[in-house]
């Protein structure tokens, strides 16, 4: 079985002017996303409280907003989680109870519903936590993507070193950005999930630089931009056979992972498939506009015990 | 041909067979059990064990197995419903001295425990369970060292005969007021020959001499770090006390406490136990002023005005008579005359022998029990957290003394038996040595825990399933093997998960599908190589060699750079990421050697040892 036929040599590269506006588009709708309607934190970085109560048969929300408003929750977000039995509350701070002991009240105010109600999951982050997690996520994302170009600039070359990275950023603002436009919550996993969308998209693009290298070693004929296009072509049938199996584990695990997983397996599915793309065309083409050129890529000739220059 | 040598195929034979051993365990199911620890002064050995069985046998509880190690006992059961009766009988058999906590125990042979084999860890988020970060109030902490030391510089001062105006506390600095400078400098010296620790400056003020004294960074490093020490020492004693297994109480930071309680079920009423910071202290009533005036603002000086639980008000002489420190034991029962509930107190040694001098010389007077609360709340104002600190100080009992009493006596006035038992705990796993505040709580509960553990191995289930499908289709008998690699992949994970007793989370179960998905692309990488080398003429032999060797180096690079990104996750992720970057960098180097070493030894099985035509790949 082939997906791609033998022989089969796509012009990928020429068609870099239609990828870079595509590219461009995608991006500016991310960033305008994020500008705009910014990001929907969960509560893991704004802080606040969460309750999730699974009830032993459906339930209507407003009996549910009823039962809370009584308490004095007149401001919680409620809402179905997964299944009508369960319901997801986000609490806002009070002035007259201490955070901590917010979620127990409001608990208790669900249960007056249903006595058989099963308390599921309680969240809290206090206000100080949150600024920290916000603070510890962006560090560690500027972290991998750092020790990602040192790695790349050592084991190949500089300009490949960057246009690994621009890929990356490429592939980060736009799984961002589409958690804005949509509005999907964006909590720890989620962030997480970006994470691993930095190590898989590189994974894909390392690939495709190998073989860049190696034609450009082997073959020693042809302009840099055919050499690369062949490699982009070699590699094709790899690049979307593992993308195509790791979507088919994630879809999976989108599909029966369970309510709480949803956002993380979005993400990466967002990501991969936006990997799988630049890997081919943003990596590739970012490499080609910087001019990279066979001699870049020659393995260091050792210098054979010549004359000494010694005048 | 290709063939490996006797010691490769030996290597991947052995990690094969170390790998399912050590990843059985976790086939097996978990028996709903009883841990038993011993408090205090009491132990556990086999006498324990047939009082437990002898107070089991009337009920009809049979305990399936008993087993004493590290000091505690381990009971299970064949039903939870037997673990929940037999909780109640052996609680009630063993007293006070042991706490007995509801937990899960494999079921494992012996053969297979006896090589210290464990199944998984599972992280709160799988078996449920409550984590809770805490907040030190530094701040306080070391404005209580403060005033101690002004207490301290007090008593010296006085000893020493230098006369000061006044000794007051601002934040974390004491002032010493003189009236003039030669005092002023008798006593500087005083107190720096017998305060080391603390930072001297003299201040000359308009017609007034003052000593400032601050403690020293050293100084306040020592007194934090003393703080979170007595802290986690305390919340260890009290979650002990509360009959939790396997609770983790952890320093996080240099003001923080993580304390993961699994199991436990009612979060309510252990968040009120952790940040509990109730205490007493017994004072004599002031009888010699009018409670009246009191009330009106004309506070006597030397006395408090207080209020009972029903707003009575009530005048208490400022002099504290014996704290919760001085208690070194306390038990919750009921008054044998008024059959009130009470808690029983014994004090140290120094607490004795004030309490007996105090209660000797006012014999008659009524003597006051204090219950003082702490609690320390952060609120958003304008954008910025604010810390809100309040005080409760309620009287709970005011009785005349009826005869002198020292070490061990009794207090009454609490509302119900359940506070007594509650105040009892708290005095005696001693006070928290700085005020408390939770700032990160998440609780799951058991039903959601189950729900996560069945939903996250039904998706590496489907996941596996779909990927063996399309790898056997696209790659036949290839496909098969990096099928077999996979398979022995996931087990490898879980081996290493339960030999390192790593925590598995719900993330961490997202890793391992993640790892289903890219483990196969190393295979993916031979074999198109494989395919490539077979385009180009070769033979089958030449190409499976070639494939292999050519695939290598982009296999390592490509994996390299996702460890590292799971190396950055590791040290920045709390918990459940944490469980994420340990199950996907576990996976990458597992799937690296079965993919690789693994598939290899197999295809050589299979092709290396004959002549072949052509490839099923």
């Amino acid at each position: 079985m082939q997906i791609i036929n033998k022989g089969t040599r796509f012009d990928l590269m020429g068609k870099r002017s239609m990828a870079l506006v595509f590219s461009g588009v995608l991006l500016l709708i991310a960033l305008i996303a994020i500008g705009v309607r910014g990001l929907n934190f969960g509560i893991d970085f704004t802080g606040g409280t969460l309750v999730e109560v699974g009830y032993t048969q459906a339930v209507e929300l407003s009996v549910v907003r009823d039962a809370l408003t009584q308490d004095g929750f007149g401001d919680a977000v409620i809402q179905h989680f997964g299944t009508p039995r369960d319901v997801l509350v986000r609490l806002a701070p009070r002035d007259d109870l201490e955070s901590a002991v917010l979620s127990d009240r409001a608990f208790n105010a669900m249960k007056g519903i249903d006595p058989g109600a099963d308390l599921r999951r309680v969240e809290f982050v206090g206000p100080q936590v949150g600024d920290e997690l916000t603070e510890d996520g962006g560090l560690a994302m500027l972290y991998a993507l750092i020790g990602i170009l040192i790695y790349v600039g050592l084991r190949f070359e500089y300009r490949f070193a960057v246009g690994s990275v621009i890929a990356l950023v490429h592939d980060v603002l736009i799984t961002i950005g589409f958690f804005a436009l949509f509005q999907v919550d964006f909590d720890l996993p989620v962030l997480a999930a970006v994470l691993a969308v930095i190590g898989y998209s590189l994974n894909d693009t390392i690939v495709v630089f190998d073989r860049i290298r190696e034609n450009f070693r082997k073959i020693r004929k042809g302009e840099a931009i055919d050499i690369i296009n062949t490699s982009v072509n070699q590699t094709l049938s790899r690049t979307l056979i593992t993308s195509g199996t790791t979507l088919l584990v994630l879809v999976a695990l989108f599909l029966f992972g369970g309510e709480i997983i949803h956002g993380f397996a979005l993400a990466l599915i967002v990501g991969v498939v936006i990997g799988t793309y630049s890997s081919i065309y943003v990596a590739s083409s970012s490499v080609i506009s910087m001019g990279v050129s066979r001699a870049d890529l020659m393995p260091v000739q050792k210098e054979d015990g010549g004359p000494d220059e010694m005048p | 041909m290709n063939q490996y040598p006797l010691w490769k195929n030996l290597l991947v034979l052995t990690v094969v067979l170390l790998g399912g051993l050590f990843a059985l365990p976790n086939l097996f199911d978990q028996d709903p059990s009883m841990e038993i620890s011993a408090q205090r002064d009491a132990v556990i050995d086999q006498a324990t064990q047939s009082r437990i069985e002898q107070a089991l046998e009337p009920a009809g509880v049979v305990a399936k197995g008993m087993a004493i190690k590290n000091q505690k006992m381990l009971v299970r059961f064949k039903s939870s419903e037997d673990q929940l009766k037999a909780m109640d009988i052996i609680a009630a058999e063993l007293g006070d001295n042991y706490t007995p906590a509801l937990t899960l125990s494999p079921d494992l042979p012996d053969w297979l425990s006896g090589l210290g084999a464990e199944p998984m860890y599972l992280g709160l988020d799988l078996r449920g369970g409550i984590h809770v970060l805490i907040d030190v109030d530094m701040e306080t902490a070391i404005e209580q060292a403060a005033e101690r030391y002004s207490s301290d510089i007090r008593t010296l001062l006085r000893e020493k005969k230098l006369r000061y105006i006044r000794i007051s506390r601002e934040n974390d600095q004491v002032l010493v007021k003189f009236n003039n400078a030669e005092k002023r400098d008798q006593a500087t010296e005083a107190i720096g020959n017998e305060f080391r620790s603390l930072n001297l400056e003299s201040l000359d003020e308009a017609e007034a001499f003052l000593v400032r004294a601050s403690l020293s960074p050293v100084e306040k490093q020592e007194v934090q770090k003393f703080a979170l020490q007595q802290n986690i020492t305390t919340l260890r004693n009290r979650v002990n006390a509360l009959g939790i297994a396997e609770p983790l109480i952890q320093q996080q930071g240099v003001r923080r406490i993580v304390v993961q309680l699994p199991g436990a079920q009612d979060p309510a009423k252990l968040k009120e136990i952790l940040g509990a910071t109730a205490t007493l202290e017994y004072r004599l009533a002031d009888t010699e002023h009018s409670v009246e005036d009191a009330v009106n603002g004309r506070i006597p000086p030397g006395s408090n005005l207080y209020h009972e639980r029903d707003g009575q008000p009530v005048l208490l002489k400022k002099r504290v008579i014996v704290t919760g420190n001085q208690i070194v034991d306390a038990s919750s029962g009921l008054d044998q005359r008024s059959g009130q509930p009470a808690v029983f107190v014994s004090l140290d040694g120094v607490g004795a022998k004030r309490m007996r001098r105090m209660t000797n010389e006012n014999v008659g007077k009524p003597m006051a029990v204090v219950f003082i609360e702490n609690r320390v709340t952060t609120r958003m104002v304008d954008g910025k957290p604010v810390k809100v600190k309040k005080k409760v100080e309620e009287v709970i009992s005011i009785a005349n003394i009826l005869e002198p009493f020292g070490r061990r006596f009794q207090t009454t006035g609490l509302d119900s038996t359940e506070e007594a038992r509650d105040l009892a705990l708290l005095l005696r796993a001693g006070a928290l040595a700085a005020p408390i505040e939770i700032v990160e709580e998440r609780t799951i509960g058991p039903s959601l825990g189950q729900d996560s553990i069945d939903q996250g191995f039904m998706s590496v289930m489907i996941g596996l399933a779909l990927v063996m499908v399309f790898m056997a289709f696209y790659y036949r008998v290839f496909g098969l093997v990096a099928d077999l690699a996979l398979m022995m992949n996931l087990v490898l994970i879980v081996a290493i998960l339960s030999m390192l007793q790593a925590t598995l989370t719900l993330p961490g179960i997202a890793g391992i599908v993640l790892t289903v998905g890219m483990a196969v692309d190393a295979n993916v990488l031979i074999f198109q190589r494989i395919r490539e080398e077979i385009a180009n003429g070769n033979s089958p032999q030449a190409s499976i060699q070639a494939g292999y060797e050519k695939a290598f180096s982009t296999i390592i690079d490509a994996n390299i750079t996702t460890l590292i990104a799971a190396v950055v996750l590791f040290s920045f992720g709390t918990g459940p990421i944490k469980g994420f970057a340990v199950t996907l960098a576990i996976g990458i180097l597992t799937s690296m050697f079965t993919a690789i070493v693994g598939t290899r030894a197999v295809i050589n099985f299979i092709y290396g040892h004959r002549r072949v035509k052509a490839l099923a790949i």
